[in-house]
């Protein structure tokens, strides 16, 4: 065994000691703590915070992170698209822990802007293939039985979708963060539907939103009837505007795209209609030219999001491997990570709750003596997919998808603790 | 499955308080009947088969000079694109290569989804400003720089249906749980799983910016 591996399982050894013994674990882990030369001033003196008094309650009305925080927000990549009113802005993922996208975080994706809408002025109406082709207010819609809770992650279907042809973007909130994972307040879209009584022939549901783009999708009638919401909150509080403020259809395990925003009308029908977002986008052209369509379901990925290119590690010793899992076909079961390129893996720890179609956090803890990592993650989800790399996927699929890019990605660590997207033979 | 098993409970004992939920009157008295006016103002899509069409007719010419007053700029005369904005004529024959142009002509399976985009979200900040005459002309235009329609064609509700985009047979439904079925239910290897590993490429750095046309994509 060589030293790297050694200290890779003592590391892991130290830590399941600790978790498992308490004081004692502590008390071996002692020996090799480090001295101070001389008093911490964080310490002897006495900081400007603990001798006046701070902001009193009425001066933050409404929280903000702290001020040391600021540097945790969405980025864009300018040079994407060639307005910003039709773009895209990225989770920080390497800044945040958990499985909950705080709001303000959550990555954004318009068409035509993010449109501000009076709620009072807001009406859902739902027509077509139905007995009673009806309108609603959002105060109608607070006021149906049945309201329900529900943790889902929404992936765009172009998150890494840079990365077909090869590494691209150094960190993973530009690979990685057009996906977000939210608690959601709202109703079964089933209740609408059977308020409006679905005519047998109606088959599929067209989706529009309220903005400039007047956003359209089709949805089988199954999938609505089966699990899809529409919801007036996230994480307990009102839609942000950017995430379709004051209504948005919720389809969970689907591609984003599909969730509505400012969703406005439900059509039903005996078809689908093919929109724009279904036909000249969203479809996965393939290497013989011919394209997949309706591939709604996002399926199993994963990311580290530390060490990442923004997350370099800080020295020597133990470290915290942190990172993120999810699929669209039901619950992560298992997370394997590796630190040499897929030689050798071990299994994460999957810590807090494993819900289907959310978020799962994996960590891995390991003792780093400076050498040069390559390290990846592996999902597998309770379907039995495994996380491909992204070989087997250019193998099946080609470059020129652009959608739907689940393969493995490799974060390069040098000695200097600095990481980088690579990609490994 | 349901995902909601105590919601149906919920819904069928609240049905059950207004008696059986067969008759129309027992419906939960929350909404109102929506009117045809409010149903006509916000149901514009066309489906492929026609269904949404609005009456309505438009000549190529009419439509090469309404492009070129509010389109070109941004999509560029003959609809290549200006600078950045997106390319929509051209590209036919390109889906195999190495760079994929993925236009009306060249990609898109339908026609009514053109004249359905166009009439929703077009010119963009300005969109629902076009009359259906106005979208018809456009949408004749486009086609017909796609080579897809003559030059003296005169689109309409009548033969939009007649209109057939070349790449309409290169879609096929999702079929990845038999096409990549080799993902589902393997082994993961866990240890000396290879024997050894190279870098194959590295990131382009974020402060890069790549070539306008080649660079990375966000559709
Ligand atoms: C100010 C610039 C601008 C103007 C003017 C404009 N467009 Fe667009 N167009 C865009 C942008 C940006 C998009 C992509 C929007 C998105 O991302 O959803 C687009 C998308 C499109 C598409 C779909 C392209 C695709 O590949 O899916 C069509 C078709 C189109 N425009 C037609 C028109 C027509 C017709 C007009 C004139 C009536 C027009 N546009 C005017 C900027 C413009």
């Amino acid at each position: 065994m060589d030293s790297d591996n050694r200290n890779r399982q003592i590391g892991r050894r130290g830590f399941l000691a600790a978790a498992g013994a308490g004081a004692s674990a502590l008390a071996g882990l002692t020996a090799g703590t480090a001295r101070a030369a001389t008093p911490d001033p964080a310490i002897t003196e006495v900081q400007d915070w603990a001798r006046s008094l701070g902001d009193g309650v009425a001066v933050r009305p409404y929280g903000n992170p702290s001020s040391f925080e600021k540097h945790v927000v969405r980025r864009d990549v300018e040079w994407l698209t060639a307005s910003r009113e039709s773009s895209v802005s990225f989770t920080p993922l390497h800044d945040l822990d958990g499985i909950i996208t705080p709001s303000g975080l959550c990555f954004e994706r318009h068409h035509s802007g993010i449109a501000e809408i009076d709620p009072q002025k807001h009406r859902l109406m739902v027509h077509g293939m139905v007995e009673r082709q009806m309108v609603y207010t959002m105060s109608d819609l607070k006021r149906f039985p049945g309201r329900a809770n529900r943790v889902y992650f929404l992936e765009c279907a172009a998150n890494s979708g840079m990365e077909w042809r090869g590494a691209q973007l150094n960190g993973c909130q530009f690979t990685h963060g057009m996906i977000h994972n939210v608690m959601y307040t709202g109703l079964p879209l089933k209740t609408l539907l059977d308020h409006c009584g679905v005519r047998t022939a109606g088959k599929w549901l067209l989706a529009e939103g309220g903005d400039a783009s007047l956003m359209t999708r089709s949805i089988p009638l199954d999938k609505a009837m089966r699990d899809c919401m529409v919801a007036w909150a996230m994480n307990g509080e009102a839609l942000r505007p950017e995430q379709g403020y004051p209504l948005r259809l919720l389809v969970p395990g689907w591609e984003g795209n599909m969730w509505i925003k400012w969703l406005r009308r439900i059509e039903i029908g005996d078809q689908p209609w093919h929109q724009r977002e279904e036909t000249s986008k969203y479809t996965d052209l393939l290497a013989d030219g011919r394209a997949r369509r309706f591939t709604w379901i996002m399926d199993a990925k994963s990311v580290v999001t530390t060490p990442s290119p923004q997350a370099p590690l800080a020295g020597k010793g133990p470290q915290v491997l942190s990172g993120l899992a999810w699929s669209g076909r039901g619950a992560i079961k298992r997370v394997d990570v590796t630190f040499d390129g897929g030689r050798n893996w071990r299994q994460a720890r999957i810590d807090g709750p494993s819900l289907p179609l959310s978020l799962t956090r994996f960590y891995a803890e390991f003792d780093w003596a400076g050498e040069e990592l390559l390290i990846q993650s592996r999902a597998i989800d309770d379907t039995g997919y495994v996380q491909p790399t992204k070989e087997e996927l250019r193998q099946v699929r080609g470059v020129n998808s652009i959608y739907h890019n689940n393969g493995i990605q490799t974060w390069l660590v040098r000695g200097d603790g600095q990481a980088e997207n690579v990609e490994i033979s | 499955m349901s995902k909601f098993p105590r919601l149906a409970l919920a819904v069928a004992a609240c049905l059950a308080i207004f008696g059986p939920a067969v008759a129309q009157q027992q419906v939960l008295p929350l909404g109102r009947a929506a009117l045809p006016a409010e149903i006509a103002a916000w149901d514009i899509d066309v489906r492929p088969d026609g269904q949404g069409l609005p009456a309505g007719k438009g000549s190529v010419k009419e439509g090469e000079q309404l492009f070129l007053e509010q389109c070109a700029a941004c999509h560029g005369e003959f609809g290549e694109g200006a600078g950045r904005w997106p390319p929509i004529a051209g590209g036919v024959g390109s889906l195999k290569s190495e760079s994929p142009e993925k236009t009306p002509g060249s990609y898109w399976p339908y026609a009514s989804t053109l004249f359905d985009y166009v009439r929703r979200a077009m010119p963009y900040g300005n969109a629902q400003s076009l009359e259906a005459d106005q979208v018809y002309a456009i949408t004749a235009y486009l086609l017909s720089m796609s080579d897809v329609i003559p030059e003296d064609h005169v689109l309409s509700k009548e033969n939009f249906a007649a209109v057939k985009l070349p790449n309409a047979g290169g879609f096929f439904d999702d079929d990845r749980e038999t096409a990549e079925r080799q993902f589902w239910g393997r082994e993961p290897c866990m240890k000396n799983c290879k024997t050894e590993v190279k870098i194959l490429g590295h990131a382009r750095a974020l402060d890069v910016t790549p070539d306008e046309k080649k660079g990375p994509k966000v559709d």
